[in-house]
């Protein structure tokens, strides 16, 4: 059942980028379109918003980039309890130095490794 | 004071037509899949054509198709005067390492997608003035040279709008002499930078539409002829898209050219190749005419056609700051050889 | 007597320049509706459609790989941290070997918006510039998406986390 979820959850969200770049009549390109998703998933988590989602569709909200940017406002939020005025810097990265960490050394590992097909 | 080969405002009128004594290309595989694949001289299988690089590929596809066509006509590099060539890559990058290695004579060009009509054009009239006897006119583009450098990394997930086209990837050659049989150029008309404001790079054909129809119109009306006069009315690369457009611009001058009126990057690939508007690119334009069109001119299917070379001056620098893109047209006038 | 003679003809010129500017910004919005009316239609029900189908299949996946995770005993925020990983390893294959750009041109935004397309990201443009060197091509142009979304990733919470900070 929670795959169902995910599936619904995860589909709608890429439905509304998909959304945005096909009825805009600007080119919206990837890179708008994951810095938007970071940013409002970042601002809506601020609101409390985002744990619900995550709550009901698991992956399907975390898999989005609204997902990281949620990730990074929490570990803020939370580092801030813990550690008071430094958590507003250390926390955002550290909750999720594991993601950050894997796309650096994946990315940099499978750049190296394959050539461009074209 | 000799009398001046301009007529009108500004169509260039040959007194000794310059002869296209041989014309080669080479394309890439998707261009050899398309409806024209057996009218070029070579289709290679492998973008990377055996180098390394992509940019190494198309600089190679450029030095071959040249050295092939000095071949099938037993030339040396000595015997051609001069080389007009550029390409669509920084500082036209790719034409100045192959001129280093055939040591022709070499007078760089860029044009963007004009080039090729842009070289011959120059060379037509290096050889009416009577400063060399055989000319060489050439160009090429790599559609992963052109994506790296003006769109996305070729791997990078995009979702390209319909409007968009593909760079052809190939390179031509043409031979022009002050003698000799064969298709003859006649006329050519050079192109002003008609800057319609559009500012989406995913929309050239649109960019460059209303130079191309001023070119053709300009032509027209300097030469006193009209459309019953050719056979055929082909642009460089317009794309379905631009050709559209085109078609209502001319009309809305009082040119019907519906019934003659083509694109290169129309022809080019077949409608399920999944190219969305058509092709793009210097070699669009130089691979059909120097397969295609010159081998129906041969044949004496058609008699007169006009080419207009469509080019879209933009930068990656200029798009990235929100700048319009002008668009250029330049016209040439090849008719068959006499029957004689 | 001239110089009031000067300044009418400069404004004289000045007006004309100006006619002919608005003339051409005139030229050019006529056109864009020539050009819009040319514009051929999106398929914006097939796009959707993919979108949510392919979006909905990576996350789907991904969940399969939680619900494992934390059946073997993980905790949720660790399963979390496995499974963004494991998307993350899978998006920069897909992209190695040649596969993840066609799975955007058919699932467009449901295969951009998953991090596994923030992994495309990373990989493309790296692999594109190999060629220019392992510091100023691979490792510097791996972040030429990558690294704005960090950028604003980053700002945001800092600021989410400097308000709350302030008003809490």
């Amino acid at each position: 059942m929670s795959i169902l979820f995910a599936f619904l959850v995860g589909g709608v969200l890429c439905l509304i980028g998909q959304l945005i770049m096909d009825l805009t009549p600007y080119n919206i390109s990837t890179g708008h379109i994951l810095v938007g998703y970071v940013t409002t998933g970042a601002i809506v988590s601020a609101f409390g918003l985002y744990q619900p989602l995550i709550d009901f569709g698991g992956t399907g909200a975390t898999i989005p980039l609204t997902g990281f940017g949620h990730g990074l406002t929490q570990g803020v939020l939370e580092a801030i309890g813990t550690e008071g005025f430094l958590g507003i810097f250390s926390g955002g990265i550290a909750a999720n130095a594991g993601g950050i960490a894997a796309a650096v050394v994946f990315g940099y590992v499978m750049a190296v490794v394959f050539n461009p097909q074209g | 004071m000799s009398q001046l080969k301009k007529i009108g405002e500004r169509t260039l009128k040959f007194s000794i037509p310059p002869v296209i004594l041989d014309a080669r290309s080479i394309v890439g595989p998707k261009e050899g899949e398309g409806p024209l694949g057996d009218t070029f001289d070579r289709v290679i299988d492998d973008m990377y054509f055996g180098e390394d690089s992509w940019e190494k590929a198309e600089r190679k596809l450029i030095e071959e198709v040249i050295k092939m066509m000095l071949e099938k006509n037993n030339l040396a590099p000595k015997d051609v005067d001069f080389l007009f060539s550029g390409d669509l890559l920084n500082q036209t990058i790719t034409s100045n390492f192959a001129a280093s290695t055939l040591g022709i004579p070499y007078l760089g060009l860029y044009g963007a997608c004009s080039t090729m009509l842009e070289g011959l054009v120059l060379a037509s009239m290096v050889i009416d003035g009577g400063f060399a006897a055989k000319v060489t006119a050439a160009t090429s583009s790599h559609y992963c040279t052109a994506e790296r450098q003006f769109r996305f990394p070729t791997e990078q997930g995009v979702q390209k709008p319909m409007t968009s086209q593909r760079t052809v990837t190939g390179a031509a050659a043409f031979l022009l002499g002050n003698e000799g049989k064969g298709p003859h150029i006649t006329h050519a008309t050079v192109g002003k930078v008609i800057d319609g404001g559009i500012k989406d790079a995913a929309n050239l054909g649109a960019a460059m539409a209303p130079a191309a129809v001023d070119t053709i119109v300009t032509h027209l009306q300097d030469t006193g002829r009209s459309v019953k006069d050719y056979d055929l009315i082909v642009t460089g690369d317009l794309g379905y898209v631009g050709h559209s457009i085109s078609l209502d611009l001319a009309s809305e001058k009082g040119f019907n050219i519906s019934g003659v009126f083509n694109d290169c990057g129309i022809l080019i690939y077949n409608p399920d190749q999944d190219t969305h508007s058509g092709g793009s690119g210097c070699a669009c334009s130089g691979v059909v005419v120097a397969g295609h069109l010159l081998d129906t001119l041969r044949k004496g299917k058609y008699k007169r056609i006009l080419v207009v070379g469509t080019g879209a001056l933009l930068s990656s620098t200029s798009i990235q700051q929100g700048e319009t893109i002008p668009g250029i047209g330049h016209g040439l006038v090849i008719e068959a050889a006499d029957p004689q | 007597m001239t110089d009031s003679n000067n300044s009418h003809e400069a404004q004289g010129k000045k007006l004309k320049s100006q006619v002919k500017q608005s003339q051409q910004q005139y030229d050019q919005q006529e056109y864009q509706t020539i050009v819009k009316k040319h514009a051929p239609k999106k398929p914006l029900l097939k796009n959707c459609a993919s979108a949510f189908f392919v979006g909905g299949i990576i996350t789907a996946i991904a969940q399969v790989f939680f619900n494992l995770f934390s059946n073997a005993g993980l905790l949720e925020r660790d399963a979390n941290t496995v499974v963004v990983i494991l998307m993350i390893f899978s998006g920069a294959f897909l992209t190695g070997i040649g596969v993840y750009d066609r799975i955007v041109k058919f699932g467009g935004a449901g295969a951009i918006v998953p991090i596994t397309g923030f992994a495309n990201s990373i990989v493309a443009p790296a692999m594109e510039f190999k060629r220019e060197g392992f510091i100023f091509g691979v490792a510097s142009k791996m972040f030429s998406i990558a690294g704005p979304v960090l950028v604003y990733g980053f700002i945001t919470s800092i600021i989410v986390g400097l308000v709350a900070f302030t008003f809490m």
